[in-house]
C-alpha cells in the first residue's frame, strides 16, 4: 500500500508536469481543438451542399441545422484526441468506463510501482555496493527464500490483475439483447460503408472530408463543424443514446479495423467474415476514430465519425434515409446483404465507392462522395465479387 | 584445424613467415569470402548488422521527419526521388508504408538477429565453451552470405513499387491487396533470411551439445551460451512456420492457390495465426542473446557470480516454451472468441514471472558487489530498467480487454521499443562495448562510451516515451499524417530522434577512433570479475583457439 501511495504521488507529479509543459508551449495548437466555431461560415461556403438543402424542407435531415451546417459540433475533449494529453480519452460507454477503470486504478499504480521499485533497487545498489564502498564482493550467489518470495509475489500480483481482466472480456463479451440497433461496417479500400439491416437495411457511405485546399472549386470541403482534420466524415454514422448497438464488420477488400476509443470498441473488418460486438452510448455527442489496421495507402485517411443523438432523432433519422424503425417484438425481416455472396450488393458493383440509397434526394444534402480512385499500389478493384 | 579448402596457393598469403599453426591467415578474399572461420564469421555478422543499423535507423529518422509536424511535409518529395518524376499523392503514401515495412523487416532480420546470434553468437559461443570453432564451419559461411542476396532483394524491392504491407505482411493485403514484384521480392528476402537463421540454429545447437570442452556441463555454461542455446531452439521451432506461411502467401499472390482468401475457402486470419506462431518466439530470439549478454556483464563488474544461476538459465527455457503458447495475444481485435481470449491473456501474464525471476536476479548478482561502471556496464544497468518499463506496458497489453483500445495504437509502438530499440539494442552496445577489446585487442574511448551511452539513453526515452501517451489518446499506428491533436507528443518524440542520432555519431567516432588508435586491451581487460573463457586468450585471439582443450573444473 505504501507503494500504491507513492505511485499516486508520482502521478500527481507527472500531472502538474504535463500541465505545465502544455500551458506553455502550445497554446495554439490546443485552442484549436476546440473547434465549436461559429456554422456561419461553413455554410456560405459551401454552395453544394447548402443548395439541395434550400429546396427541401432543412428538417427533413436532422443531421442538418436549418442553415445547412451539421448540427451537432465536437465538444473539447469527448469523442476525440486531445494535445499533450497522457491518459485515456473520456469514455462513453458502460465497458469503456470499467475498462478505463481497470487501467487507471489498477493496472497504472501497478506497473508504476514496479518501474519504481526496479529503479529505488538499482540506485540503491549502484550507490551502496560501488566499488569504493564496497571494496570486497560477496561471494552469496544463492538465496532460496528470495527466489521462492520473487517468484511467488508476482504471480499473487499477476493473479490479482487476472481476475478484474478476465472480468472486462466476459462483460465485453455480452451479446446484443433484443431491441438492438444494428450496424454493420463495411471497410473498404478507403472508406467505410455503413448498412442499418434492423432499420430497412438503407446504407450511407463515409468518406473522409478534404481540406479546403485539396478539393477541386465547388466540392465539399472540412469545415469546423465537420469536426477535426483527418477525423471529419461527409456523412456521420448516426446511432441512438441508451439502446444497446450491435455492432457487425466486414470488409469488402483488405483487413481494415473499426476503432471508436470513446467507445473502448476496436474491431477487425475481415474479408469472408463477420464479426461482432455491442455497445451502448451513454451520452449524446460526436466521436471520432480510424481505421486500425493497416489497409493500404490511404490507410491513415479513412476516418470513423459516430453521431450519438435522442432515440427519438435517431428515429427521425432513419426516417429521412428512407429507412424503416423495427416494430417492437418483431424481429426484422429484411435480408442482410453479404459482401461477397450475391452480386445484389450493390457496393460490390460500384468499386468507385459511390453507393446508390433509397433516398439519393437526401443523400445528396450531404455531399457527393468524393471519387475515390484505387491508384495508390495499382490495385484493382478487388472486392470479393470480381473474383 | 587447418582450412584444407585453401590448396589454391594463390588464395594464400605469403607475406609473413610461417610462424605458428594457430595464426595462419589464409588471404583477404578466402578470409572473408570463404571464411569457415567463426570468430571471422561473427566479424562480417557485426559488419553486416551496423550496415543494416545504418539504413534501418535512417529510416526511422525518415518517419520522425515527416511526423514531425501535422500534415505530409516530405513524402511527396521522396516518392518523386524514387520515381525519378513527380508521384502521385497515393504513390507517396504508399510510399510510407514501404518505409514502416522497411524499418521493421531491417531492425528485426538484419540488424538485431544478424548481431545478436550470428554476430556475438559465432565469435563467443565456441569460445566460451571451449571448442575451437562452430560444429559446422561451412555451413556457417552459408549462413552469413544467404543474409546478403536477402538484404539485396529487400533493399532493390522499393525499386519495383515497394513492399507496403508491414512487417506482418498480413494477408490480403500482401495477397491480392499489392500486385507487383515488390511484396514477392521481400517474402523471398524473408525466405533467405529464414533459411540463413534456420542453419544457424542448426549450428550452433550442435556446436553446443557436442563440442563443449572436458568438464563444461550444461550447467556450468556460461549464461550467454545457453541464451543463444534456447534462442537456436526457438529459431528451428519458429522459422518453419514462417516460412510454410510466407510460401503459402507466395502460391496465393502468383499461382491461384486461396490459402488466406475467403473467396477460395481461405482464411486472412489464418495467416496471422501462422505468423504469429513465428513472430511470438521471434520477439524473444531477439531478446534472449541480449539477457545472456547481460547476464556476462552484471557478473563481470559486480566481481560476482550470477546470482541464482540455475534459475536463469530456466527462467530463459521457461521463457521459450510459453513464448510459444501466447502468439494470439496479437490478434485480440480480429474476432477471437472469449475463451481464448481469456487464455491468452492468462498465459501472456505468466510470461513476466520469469521475466521478473531475470530482472531481480540481476539486482541481486550486483547486491553486496564491489561495481564498477564501465561502459558496458552502464549501458547493461540501462538494459535492466528500459526492459522493466517496456516489460510492465507488455502487462497492460498482455489484458485482452484493454486491447479493444490499446490494439495498433503508439502504445503498442511504445511498449515494443522500450524491449526492443531500449532492450535488445542496449544490450546490443553493451557487448560490443564488453567484447570489442577482445575482438579487436584495442580499447574503447571510455569518455566517448559515456556520452554515447547518456546522449543515446536520453535520446531514446525523449523519442519512445511520448508515444504511451499518443496511444492512450488512441493514435494509431502506421499514419504518415494524423489529426492535429498529436501534434505535441508527436514533435517531442522528433526532438528524442535527433538527439539519438548524434549520440550515434559519437558511437562511429569511437569505433573508428578506437580501431586506429586504441590503446592495446589486453588479455583481460575487466579485471578478475571477467570469468569466462574468452578472457583466458589473447585479444584478439588467434586465429584458431583451442587447439588444446581447455579443462573446466
Amino acid at each position: 500500500m505504501r507503494i500504491g501511495f507513492k505511485g499516486s504521488g508520482l502521478k500527481g507529479f507527472a500531472v502538474a508536469a504535463v500541465l505545465a509543459l502544455t500551458g506553455l508551449g502550445f497554446g495554439p495548437a490546443t485552442t484549436a481543438t476546440h473547434a465549436a466555431q461559429p456554422a456561419a461560415p461553413a455554410a456560405a461556403s459551401t454552395p453544394a451542399a447548402t443548395a439541395p438543402v434550400a429546396a427541401a424542407p432543412a428538417s427533413a435531415n436532422p443531421e442538418l441545422a436549418m442553415d445547412g451546417a451539421p448540427a451537432m459540433t465536437v465538444q473539447p475533449m469527448i469523442g476525440q484526441p486531445t494535445d499533450g494529453l497522457y491518459g485515456l480519452q473520456p469514455q462513453v460507454t458502460e465497458n469503456g468506463r470499467r475498462a478505463h477503470h481497470f487501467h487507471n486504478a489498477i493496472l497504472v499504480p501497478v506497473i508504476v510501482a514496479i518501474c519504481v521499485l526496479v529503479l529505488f533497487l538499482l540506485m540503491w545498489v549502484v550507490f551502496r555496493y560501488r566499488a569504493s564502498a564496497n571494496p570486497v564482493p560477496s561471494k552469496t550467489s544463492h538465496n532460496t527464500v528470495i527466489e521462492v518470495l520473487w517468484t511467488v509475489l508476482p504471480v499473487v500480483i499477476l493473479a490479482l490483475i487476472a481476475i478484474p481482466s478476465i472480468g472486462l472480456l466476459a462483460a465485453q463479451y455480452k451479446p446484443a439483447p433484443a431491441g438492438a440497433v444494428t450496424l454493420k461496417a463495411i471497410g473498404n479500400q478507403w472508406y467505410w460503408s455503413y448498412q442499418y439491416p434492423d432499420n430497412g437495411g438503407f446504407e450511407i457511405t463515409a468518406n473522409m472530408l478534404k481540406e479546403k485546399d485539396q478539393v477541386a472549386a465547388g466540392e465539399r470541403y472540412r469545415t469546423a463543424a465537420d469536426g477535426p482534420r483527418l477525423l471529419a466524415t461527409d456523412a456521420r454514422v448516426v446511432l441512438p443514446v441508451g439502446v444497446p448497438i450491435r455492432l457487425i464488420t466486414t470488409s469488402m477488400d483488405v483487413i481494415h479495423s473499426w476503432a471508436m476509443p470513446a467507445f473502448w470498441i476496436k474491431l477487425d473488418a475481415v474479408p469472408g467474415r463477420l464479426n461482432e460486438t455491442s455497445f451502448t452510448i451513454e451520452k449524446p455527442g460526436l466521436y471520432f476514430g480510424q481505421c486500425s489496421e493497416l489497409c493500404g495507402a490511404r490507410h491513415g485517411f479513412m476516418p470513423i465519425a459516430v453521431e450519438a443523438v435522442s432515440p427519438a432523432e435517431f428515429a427521425a433519422w432513419v426516417k429521412a434515409k428512407g429507412g424503416t424503425m423495427p416494430t417492437p417484438g418483431q424481429p426484422s425481416n429484411k435480408v442482410i446483404p453479404q459482401p461477397g455472396a450475391d452480386a445484389a450488393d450493390a457496393t460490390a458493383t460500384t468499386p468507385e465507392g459511390i453507393v446508390p440509397t433509397g433516398n439519393s434526394a437526401l443523400e445528396n444534402t450531404t455531399a457527393t462522395p468524393p471519387v475515390v480512385t484505387q491508384g495508390a499500389t495499382s490495385t484493382a478493384p478487388v472486392g470479393n465479387v470480381g473474383r | 584445424m587447418t582450412d584444407t579448402a585453401l590448396h589454391p596457393s594463390a588464395f594464400v598469403a605469403h607475406d609473413e613467415t610461417h610462424h605458428h599453426d594457430a595464426d595462419h591467415k589464409p588471404g583477404f578474399f578466402a578470409r572473408w569470402f570463404m571464411s569457415t572461420n567463426h570468430k571471422d564469421i561473427g566479424t562480417l555478422y557485426l559488419i553486416f548488422a551496423i550496415v543494416a543499423g545504418i539504413i534501418g535507423g535512417s529510416i526511422s529518422g525518415l518517419m520522425r521527419a515527416e511526423l514531425a509536424h501535422p500534415g505530409i511535409q516530405y513524402l511527396q518529395g521522396w516518392a518523386s526521388l524514387l520515381h525519378g518524376g513527380s508521384a502521385s499523392l497515393d504513390e507517396s503514401l504508399h510510399l510510407w508504408n514501404v518505409l514502416i515495412t522497411a524499418h521493421g523487416l531491417i531492425m528485426v532480420f538484419f540488424m538485431v538477429m544478424p548481431a545478436m546470434i550470428g554476430g556475438f553468437g559465432n565469435w563467443f559461443v565456441p569460445i566460451m565453451i571451449g571448442a575451437p570453432d562452430m560444429a559446422f564451419p561451412r555451413m556457417n559461411n552459408v549462413s552469413f552470405w544467404l543474409l546478403v542476396p536477402a538484404f539485396t532483394l529487400l533493399l532493390a524491392s522499393p525499386f519495383f513499387g515497394g513492399a507496403g504491407n508491414g512487417w506482418t505482411l498480413y494477408a490480403p493485403l500482401s495477397t491480392y491487396g499489392e500486385p507487383g514484384p515488390s511484396t514477392d521480392m521481400a517474402i523471398l528476402a524473408l525466405h533467405l533470411a529464414g533459411a540463413s537463421s534456420i542453419l544457424g540454429a542448426i549450428n550452433f545447437i550442435t556446436t553446443i551439445f557436442n563440442m563443449r570442452a572436458p568438464g563444461m556441463t550444461l550447467h556450468k555454461m556460461p549464461l550467454f551460451v545457453w541464451s543463444v542455446l534456447v534462442t537456436a531452439f526457438l529459431l528451428l521451432l519458429a522459422l518453419p512456420v514462417l516460412a510454410a506461411a510466407i510460401t503459402m502467401l507466395l502460391t496465393d499472390r502468383n499461382f491461384g492457390t486461396t490459402f488466406f482468401d475467403p473467396a477460395g475457402g481461405g482464411d486472412p486470419i489464418l495467416y496471422q495465426h501462422l505468423f504469429w506462431f513465428f513472430g511470438h518466439p521471434e520477439v524473444y530470439i531477439m531478446i534472449l542473446p541480449g539477457f545472456g549478454i547481460v547476464s556476462q556483464i552484471i557478473s563481470t563488474f559486480a566481481k560476482k557470480p550470477v546470482f541464482g544461476y540455475l534459475g536463469m538459465a530456466y527462467a530463459m527455457v521457461a521463457i521459450g516454451v510459453v513464448g510459444f503458447v501466447v502468439w494470439a495475444h496479437h490478434m485480440f481485435v480480429t474476432g477471437l472468441s472469449v475463451n481464448v481470449k481469456m487464455y491468452f491473456t492468462a498465459a501472456t501474464m505468466v510470461i513476466a514471472v520469469p521475466t521478473g525471476i531475470k530482472i531481480f536476479s540481476w539486482i541481486a548478482t550486483m547486491w553486496g558487489g564491489s561495481l564498477t561502471f564501465k561502459t558496458p556496464m552502464v549501458w547493461a544497468i540501462g538494459f535492466i530498467f528500459m526492459f522493466t518499463v517496456g516489460g510492465v506496458t507488455g502487462v497492460v497489453l498482455a489484458n485482452g480487454g484493454i486491447d479493444d483500445y490499446m490494439q495498433d495504437t503508439y502504445y503498442v509502438v511504445a511498449h515494443f521499443h522500450y524491449v526492443l530499440s531500449l532492450g535488445a539494442v542496449f544490450s546490443l552496445f553493451a557487448g560490443f562495448y564488453y567484447w570489442f577489446p577482445k575482438m579487436s585487442g584495442k580499447m574503447y574511448n571510455e569518455l566517448l562510451g559515456q556520452l554515447h551511452f547518456w546522449i543515446f539513453f536520453i535520446g531514446v526515452n525523449v523519442m519512445f516515451f511520448p508515444m504511451h501517451f499518443l496511444g492512450l489518446q488512441g493514435m494509431p499506428r502506421r499514419y504518415p499524417d494524423y489529426p492535429d491533436a498529436y501534434a505535441y507528443w508527436n514533435a517531442i518524440a522528433t526532438h528524442g530522434y535527433e538527439i539519438m542520432a548524434g549520440s550515434m555519431l559519437i558511437f562511429f567516432v569511437n569505433i573508428i577512433w578506437s580501431l586506429v588508435a586504441g590503446k592495446p586491451a589486453g588479455d583481460s581487460p575487466w579485471g578478475e570479475g571477467a570469468t569466462t573463457l574468452e578472457w583466458t586468450l589473447s585479444s584478439p585471439p588467434p586465429y584458431h583457439q583451442f587447439e588444446t582443450l581447455p579443462k573446466v573444473d
